[in-house]
């Protein structure tokens, strides 16, 4: 059963079409992946999904319910983790949660039995009565992911759920991420422009390039498309007319002064390569990545490095309130 | 699944934002020290200072300007807190709190409880304090007793909503919180000067005494000052037509302003 299913879902700001007829489907119980850079459209789909925001045309389903004509009942079957901090520092974890409670209605005898529940999950009971403040960036995380399941959503959306943390704090979100789909089952969709959490977390995900979808499938399926291995070549004026004349070289793409090539068998015809290309600065030889799937359906690199991510999307968020 | 009428679902959703607010309030012990010691020290500093030259009607002047130090604490409190929904918009917490299942005027009436209570809890340690002052004969003339003591706490409480509604449509239309400053030179400061907080109003040039009649919170002072000192410039009664309007047309502009509001 679809959990999500968008019908040319698009959003405009002043003419800049950050979403432009995204079609999808999540299926019942899948953690499914947006990945791309910043500005991609990411939040924005988020956005829309979760009601926050309107669509310019086309709408969406959620569990079901109607984003533009039923928010109220989408809003009843989501939770959300924000990309940016939306627990209060000022507030003790506890009462995050209990706040969060009351804003769903949960009854008081539930709503205590869940907080100790997904307390437990994200391994914060022992710190539940400090002040938000005194958490870590990974515990507050963990602390608004444990909130956005506590009201058993049927679906939670998770907005860069690993943004801004330090490599050790988000092995530990996403193992928590994992054994929470396990355990509460739950339909998962989350946004990324880390390719490693993406190959790690989700059963499938789309590429998204531009507020269109580029490809759709498992990371094992995506990773199949390159067809053999990643050779990275630095090279200045590569001798591009030789290579292609090799039978092993399925594809040839040149990017900032480098030249990536996909490659029957690279250990054997690595040679080969290296004496036709050119002056070799310096070579990479890799088993496909999603960097490299990225790189084959949109031409260009995901920069990891820009970690600052989404930054591109809030100033555009920003702007549409000028509206 | 857990099904609770909608109706007491938006209950349930005022309580829980209201909860939050005052338990950070609580928490903020330097902003609720600062915010009694403050009127304290234009009472004493500035009420001597110019009290000791002048008193007016009958009146010692530190007395006469109690009424008055109440409504600015009010007009102060309630306006930056409704503001500082911008800061709950820097992070992601406004996000949280509006894709709850629950109505943004309910989010909109909890903000506004939140902020009376504030301003109201501020309100009593100051209307204690006065009482002790009047009593120890520090401010002479001001008898606050039980009866006038409450009387001016409702009046100030419809006061502290209309401008908690003044700050949270501010706050909702402003993007960053650079505007702070000018929100307090240029509204705040001249609707306090304006509204007869420091002197009467019957001996006023033609222009000053216009724009004193164009400032909502004159009356607020005005009934204020008739409770507590039983002297007024307009009557008790006109005071509270305009308090209670001036009220219901802000929480009115106010639900608007959160319908709209943008993220």
């Amino acid at each position: 059963m679809q959990i999500i299913k968008t019908e040319n879902l698009t959003k405009k700001f002043n003419g800049f079409t950050a979403v432009d007829n995204l079609n999808l489907e999540v299926q019942e119980g899948e953690i499914f992946g947006l990945l791309g850079p910043n500005g991609a459209g990411k939040t924005t789909s988020i956005m829309m999904l979760t009601t926050l925001l309107k669509p310019s045309s086309g709408t969406a389903k959620v569990n079901n319910f109607d984003i533009v004509n039923q928010p109220d009942a989408v809003r009843k079957s989501i939770g959300v983790v924000f990309q940016d901090p939306s627990s209060d520092d000022t507030l003790t974890g506890y009462e995050n949660l209990k706040l969060h409670g009351l804003l769903y209605g949960m009854p008081a005898d539930l709503r205590e039995q869940r907080i100790k529940e997904v307390l437990k999950l994200v391994d914060l009971t022992d710190r539940r009565n400090d002040l938000v403040k005194k958490y870590s960036g990974g515990m507050r995380r963990r602390l608004e992911l444990a909130r956005g399941l506590m009201h058993h959503p049927k679906v939670l959306f998770l907005d860069e759920p690993t943004l801004g943390l330090d490599p050790q704090s988000r092995t530990t979100i996403w193992a928590y991420v994992q054994e929470l789909a396990k355990k509460e089952k739950i339909s998962i969709i989350l946004t990324t422009h880390y390719m490693d959490e993406a190959d790690q977390l989700c059963n499938r995900l789309a590429i998204i390039d531009h507020g269109k979808i580029s490809a759709l499938d498992s990371p094992s399926n995506l990773k199949k498309v390159i067809g053999g291995d990643v050779v990275l070549v630095k090279v200045e004026n590569p001798n591009l007319d030789e290579i292609k004349k090799l039978d092993f070289v399925k594809k040839t793409q040149v990017h900032d002064g480098y030249v990536t090539l996909t490659v029957a068998n690279a250990s054997e015809n690595l040679a080969r390569i290296l004496q036709t290309i050119g002056k070799v600065e310096s070579v990479d030889v890799h088993l496909p990545t999603l960097n490299d799937v990225f790189l084959h359906y949109t031409g260009k690199e995901i920069r990891e490095g820009s970690a600052e991510g989404g930054w591109g999307e809030r100033v555009m968020s920003f702007r549409s309130r000028k509206n | 699944m857990y099904q609770m009428s909608q109706t007491k679902n938006e209950i349930v959703g005022i309580y829980a934002v209201w909860y939050r607010e005052f338990k950070v309030f609580l928490r903020e012990k330097s902003r609720i020290v600062s915010s009694v010691i403050n009127p304290i020290l234009w009472l004493f500093i500035f009420g001597a200072g110019l009290g000791s030259s002048i008193n007016i009607s009958g009146l010692n002047y530190q007395a006469f300007i109690f009424p008055g130090i109440l409504a600015q604490v009010v007009l102060f409190s309630s306006v930056f807190y409704g503001v500082y929904i911008v800061w709950d918009r820097k992070i992601d917490f406004l996000k949280e709190v509006l894709v709850a299942p629950i109505s943004r005027t309910s989010i909109f009436i909890g903000k506004v409880l939140g902020g009376a209570t504030d301003a109201m809890i501020q309100i009593i340690i100051l209307l204690i304090f006065g009482w002790i002052f009047g009593l120890v004969g520090l401010i002479p003339g001001l008898h606050i007793t039980l009866f006038t003591g409450i009387g001016a706490l409702f009046v100030l409480f419809f006061t502290t909503v209309s401008l908690t509604s003044v700050g949270l449509i501010l706050g909702s239309q402003m993007e960053s919180p650079e505007g702070f400053q000018l929100i307090s030179s240029f509204l705040l400061f001249p609707i306090f000067f304006l509204s007869g907080a420091l002197f009467p109003l019957n001996n006023l040039p033609v222009w000053l005494g216009s724009l004193t009649k164009l400032d909502p919170m004159t009356y607020t002072v005005d009934a204020a000052r008739h409770i507590i000192l039983g002297t007024s410039q307009y009557g008790l009664g006109l005071d509270l037509i305009v308090i209670i309007a001036f009220m219901l047309v802000m929480i009115w502009l106010g639900t608007y302003a959160f319908e709209k509001m943008k993220l």
